[in-house]
Order: C-alpha cells, then sequence, then structure tokens
C-alpha cells in the first residue's frame, strides 16, 4: 500500500505548501492560472524539433518556485515521476525520422532525435509548470479562482469533495487491505474473487459515507456549493504579474536566445 | 490512458478543450435539475472512490500480470452519464495537478478520451439497450459479457481518440497503422480487464444494496429527455467548427505552413475568395498526410524556386546541415540552462529572513 502512503504524504505536503504567505500565494489565483496556461500554450506552440529555444522557459518555473517558496527538488521529482509515459511515446521518434537535421562536431543527428529530445524537454517544462502552481495556490484557491472565471460551481465542488475525500476513503482502503493481508496468506495482488468484494465493500461504505455527509452538510446549510475563500482580487499587481509574464513568453518565443547566445560566444572565441 | 502536454499541439488541444468544456457545461446544468436528493455528496465520494480504488490491484487470471479499475463504466452505471462525466473529469483534474499525470493543457483531451467514450457512448448506446434495463432481471453471464463489451467499447474509441489527437498534433513521428497497432490490442486487454473488474464489484453492489444499482437506472430511464445521441452530435458540430476556425487562424501562423501555401500558390489557380477554405483544408490534408514534414516539403523545396526566399528562415533552412547553427545551438542551450539554474540559486530563501511555515 506504498501508493496510499504517497498519496497521503503528497497532499500533506501540498497543503502545507499551499499554506505558506508569499507575494504569490496573496495574488488573486486567476492571475496565476493565466500564466500557466499562457506558458503551456506557449511550450507546445514551439516548432517540432526545437530543443534549444525552449529552454529559457524553464526560467518561469523556477522562479515562481522561489517566489512561493516552492522546494525545487519537490519539483523535479514531480518531473521525473511524469517523463515515463512521455519518454514511451517519443522513444519511436528515432526510429521513424532518421533524415539528418543537425550537425555537432562531425556527428550528424536525425530529426527523430531532435524531436524526442524537443517532446522531453515539453513535458519537463509543462509539469513543473502545473507543479508550481497546485503547490502555491493549493485546491481550495484554484477553485475559487475557476469558479470567479465562469467554471460551474458543480465541477470546483467536486473538486474540493474529492481532495478532501479521497485521503478518508484511500486510508479505509489501505485499513482493509491490511486486514485483508493479515487474515490471508495472500501478499500483493488479490484475485479477481476477493477484489469484487473488498472493492463493493468500500463502495457501500463510502455510499453510507455520502449519506452521513450530506446530513451533516445540510444542517450546516450546505446549498448545493461549498464556501470558497475569498482573495483580495484582482489589483494592478496582478495586472503587472500577467502582462509582464505574457510579454517574456513572447519574447521567448519569437526570439532564439540560445541561439544568439551561442553564436555570440562562438564570435568572441574566434 | 493519459497525454502529456509534450504531446499535443494548440489547436488540436483547444479544440478538445472546447468539447469537453461544452459537455461539462451540459453536464452541470443537468445536475443543477435533478431530483436526486444527496448527488453532490456521492459524487465526490464516488470520485474519491475510484482515485483510492485505482491504487489497489487484482491478478489478472492465466497472466502474471495485475490490473486496476479504471472507473469509467462503474461511475457511469452507478450516477448517470452527466454526474459520471463530471466525477471522471474532477478526478483526472486532481490527478493532473498532484500527480502530473497528464498535463494541464492535455487534460481536455483526457477528459474527453477517458469520460465522453465511456459516459456518452458505451454506457447509454451499449451497456443500457443491451441489458434491457427495466424488463426481467438479466442473466449474471449476460451481465459479465455486456460489461465486458461496454468497457472494451468505451477503452478502444479512447484509444482511437488518443491516436488521432497525437498525429493531428505532428508530434510523433509513428506512422498511423504502427500507432493504431500498438495502441489498439493493448486497450483491448484493458478493456476487457475493465470489464471484469467493473462485473465483480456491480455484481456484489446489486446482491449487497440492490437499490443503488436499480435506482440509478431508473433515475437514468426518466433521464431520457436530454438524449445522449443529441449530446453526441452537438459536441461533434461544435468540435468540427472549433477545428475548423482554429486551422484557418494556425493557416496565418509561419511555421509548418509554407508548404501548404506554396502548393496552393504554386497550382497558380486559387481566387481570393476561396483561399481561406483551400488553405484549411490543404492544411488538414498536410496534417493528415504521413510523416508530414518530410518527403513532400524536400521534394517541394528543390523543385519550385519561389521558395528560396523562405529558405533563408527558421524552419526552411534545415536541407542545408549547418554544423556551425548546431554548435551554436547546443552552446547556447548550455550557458541558458547555467544561468536559469543560477537565476534559481539567487533567488534561494534566505535563512533568518522568512521562517517557513511547513
Amino acid at each position: 500500500m506504498s501508493g496510499i502512503e504517497a498519496l497521503l504524504r503528497g497532499i500533506d505536503a501540498t497543503d502545507a505548501l499551499s499554506s505558506q504567505d508569499t507575494w504569490l500565494a496573496r495574488r488573486d489565483p486567476r492571475a496565476l492560472i493565466l500564466t500557466t496556461l499562457a506558458f503551456l500554450v506557449v511550450v507546445v506552440s514551439f516548432p517540432r524539433h526545437e530543443v534549444a529555444a525552449l529552454l529559457p522557459l524553464a526560467l518561469y518555473p523556477v522562479v515562481l518556485a522561489r517566489l512561493g517558496r516552492i522546494p525545487l527538488p519537490m519539483v523535479g521529482s514531480r518531473v521525473l515521476l511524469a517523463l515515463p509515459f512521455v519518454l514511451m511515446v517519443g522513444l519511436f521518434n528515432p526510429l521513424f525520422d532518421t533524415s539528418p537535421r543537425a550537425e555537432l562536431l562531425g556527428q550528424s543527428i536525425s530529426g527523430g532525435w531532435l524531436s524526442f529530445a524537443s517532446i522531453m524537454v515539453r513535458a519537463a517544462l509543462a509539469v513543473a509548470a502545473a507543479t508550481v502552481l497546485f503547490a502555491t495556490a493549493g485546491m481550495p484557491r484554484i477553485c475559487a479562482g475557476l469558479n470567479r472565471m465562469g467554471v460551474p460551481a458543480v465541477l470546483t465542488t467536486q473538486l474540493l469533495l474529492l481532495q478532501r475525500y479521497s485521503l478518508v476513503l484511500a486510508g479505509e482502503l489501505g485499513r482493509m487491505n491490511l486486514a485483508r493481508e493479515l487474515r490471508s496468506a495472500e501478499r500483493g495482488d488479490m484475485s479477481l474473487a476477493v477484489y469484487g468484494p473488498v472493492l463493493g465493500n468500500l463502495l457501500l461504505r463510502a455510499v453510507e459515507r455520502a449519506e452521513r455527509i450530506h446530513q451533516a452538510m445540510l444542517s450546516r446549510g450546505f446549498s448545493g456549493s461549498l464556501p470558497i475563500p475569498q482573495g483580495n482580487g484582482w489589483r494592478g499587481a496582478e495586472t503587472l504579474f500577467v502582462v509582464f509574464c505574457g510579454a517574456a513568453f513572447l519574447a521567448i518565443r519569437a526570439t532564439d536566445l540560445p541561439m544568439l547566445l551561442g553564436r555570440a560566444l562562438l564570435a568572441i572565441a574566434r | 490512458m493519459h497525454m502529456a502536454d509534450a504531446l499535443l499541439s494548440p489547436p488540436v488541444a483547444t479544440t478538445l478543450w472546447v468539447a469537453s468544456g461544452a459537455t461539462l457545461g451540459w453536464c452541470s446544468r443537468r445536475i443543477r435539475s435533478d431530483p436526486r436528493e444527496h448527488l453532490i455528496p456521492l459524487m465526490g465520494v464516488l470520485g474519491a472512490f475510484v482515485f483510492a480504488a485505482q491504487m489497489i490491484n487484482f491478478s489478472i487470471p492465466a497472466t502474471g500480470s495485475s490490473g486496476h479499475i479504471g472507473g469509467g463504466l462503474l461511475l457511469s452505471i452507478l450516477l448517470g452519464g452527466p454526474a459520471a462525466f463530471i466525477v471522471i473529469a474532477s478526478v483526472l483534474t486532481v490527478q493532473a495537478l498532484l500527480f502530473a499525470d497528464g498535463g494541464l493543457l492535455a487534460l481536455g483531451a483526457n477528459i474527453f478520451n477517458l469520460g465522453f467514450f465511456p459516459c456518452f457512448v458505451a454506457y447509454p448506446l451499449v451497456y443500457r439497450p443491451l441489458l434491457g434495463l427495466g424488463g426481467a432481471t438479466p442473466s449474471r453471464s449476460r451481465v459479465l459479457t455486456v460489461t465486458i463489451l461496454s468497457a472494451v467499447v468505451g477503452l478502444q474509441l479512447g484509444a482511437l481518440g488518443v491516436v488521432v489527437e497525437t498525429k493531428l498534433s505532428g508530434i510523433t513521428s509513428l506512422p498511423w497503422a504502427t500507432f493504431l497497432a500498438l495502441m489498439l490490442p493493448i486497450h483491448l486487454a484493458i478493456g476487457i480487464v475493465e470489464g471484469l473488474a467493473t462485473a465483480v464489484v456491480i455484481a456484489f453492489i446489486g446482491k449487497a444494496r440492490p437499490d443503488l444499482v436499480d435506482a440509478r437506472a431508473e433515475t437514468a430511464a426518466s433521464q431520457r429527455a436530454g438524449s445522449p445521441t443529441r449530446v453526441i452530435a452537438s459536441v461533434a458540430i461544435l468540435a468540427a467548427l472549433t477545428a475548423g476556425v482554429l486551422s484557418w487562424f494556425a493557416s496565418s501562423h509561419p511555421d509548418g505552413l509554407e508548404w501548404s501555401i506554396s502548393r496552393i500558390t504554386g497550382k497558380g489557380e486559387v481566387d481570393e475568395g476561396a483561399s481561406a477554405a483551400h488553405q484549411v483544408l490543404a492544411e488538414m490534408q498536410r496534417q493528415v498526410a504521413l510523416l508530414p514534414d518530410y518527403k513532400p516539403a524536400s521534394g517541394d523545396e528543390k523543385t519550385s524556386p519561389g521558395n528560396t526566399g523562405e529558405a533563408s528562415e527558421g524552419e526552411a533552412a534545415w536541407p542545408a546541415v549547418d554544423a556551425g547553427t548546431s554548435l551554436a545551438g547546443v552552446l547556447g542551450a548550455a550557458v541558458t540552462l547555467f544561468l536559469v539554474t543560477a537565476i534559481g540559486y539567487l533567488l534561494r530563501p534566505r535563512r533568518g529572513r522568512t521562517p517557513p511555515r511547513t
């Protein structure tokens, strides 16, 4: 049940991180959501063989993680966890695309390897940005932002309930599984004949819990959506932040900074 | 089957965001008028259930491997299509944010592939009609067969969606046939496993609390008013429209489009009025073509003299492989990474200045 423990630890850690009081965390969550989306669009809009020109974008997650006091090793470990699936799909590119596309120190590099490297860089950037968004704003504030951006309350309520109750149900399932392991010689994966009753039982408990929760919520004045934290609202700082990030993204997209740097260095060396 | 951001192009990602977003809006309107009393907390708890259930595996008979439940079909059976779609969307969102499992930009695509097909195709068009709910209680083996079939249909369509979306994005070099041959058989196996797992859980619930399974079927039947075919039709139209409009915009985008434009101008028979539609078609053709960037592009550049002007900028420069450019790129990349690291180091929190509250 290491998966469940990892889930619990992960949620605890991000809860702690998102409750920090930093300049970034005080901003209206809409600003952070908007810049993250703009960042992702810029990342995937690069041509498929581009590698070096993408790298300046790494500034965004790094600077934001620092502003929001998110430990960089945590962001890095999320990136590493997410890469294997992308690796599987990208790995085929070098096999199918063997046309030479670049040359380095007498060695020609095929387009497939370039697009493979590009996919990996894009994936790393995207995961890092999403991790930083979640760790700085946290689920309640992201949902508040989404609500104010017009996302139906039914959906944000789902997100909040889901985050809360996945902890409860994961704990419950962990205890049920421990009990099963202690009472049977089985270790690890269970047979299908056991799986049905175990999950069925968990489902029944979950449904009964939902009925109790609903009673409790009604008695506290629940009227269809959860109360959501109200922030300071959109001010000049938010506009400035979004405009600055947007301009930086556009500048990075429009110019190939690493190439300019490299050319300048080569020129100096000669 | 979660897609990553890196595998999608902006037009494809946006199209699927629009499709999933429209479906979500429709579903949440349906849910507000749903008569079931504790539907909202039930949805929340069932979402958490699916989340937790995905962490426990069962061993697949006669093989050495193990599987777990995906949950799309199970949620549809327990909640009905619209509510299940919202729950799946929220599960995928939490997975994207918490575990970086599938990206935020790809979230629209993932919601569509993993939510739309089971909730609005497999459940209402396969599961319900074949089980003939409302009549006599179907036999156990029939329930099992239909559940497996529905799960397989949902997952095959989802896998097909992944292939089509990735190929239309033009990121992977895998040919269509190979990609399909990789994805479909794997997801046939996953679909059978999913169907088995769903069937055993439903069988247990049906014995312990039959009202849960049957009541859902009744309310689902009373929800006929907004038929799933209408949802599917409207989403399809919406998606086609967005795709058309977006690829039109993409046609004014400089990279990768030179080919389609040069083809059109090369024929020399384009009048102004038809050119936009023509470009859209050429763009679609380019995207649908096998290995879009390669043979046709290089062939065209050699034959048509009009292209020499473009060869000096960006994408078109590659037929003349230039070692100096590559070296500059690698050097520049290294320096950029160094600078980013240095900035990250300089911005590190100072000890003592602000006590971190963790």
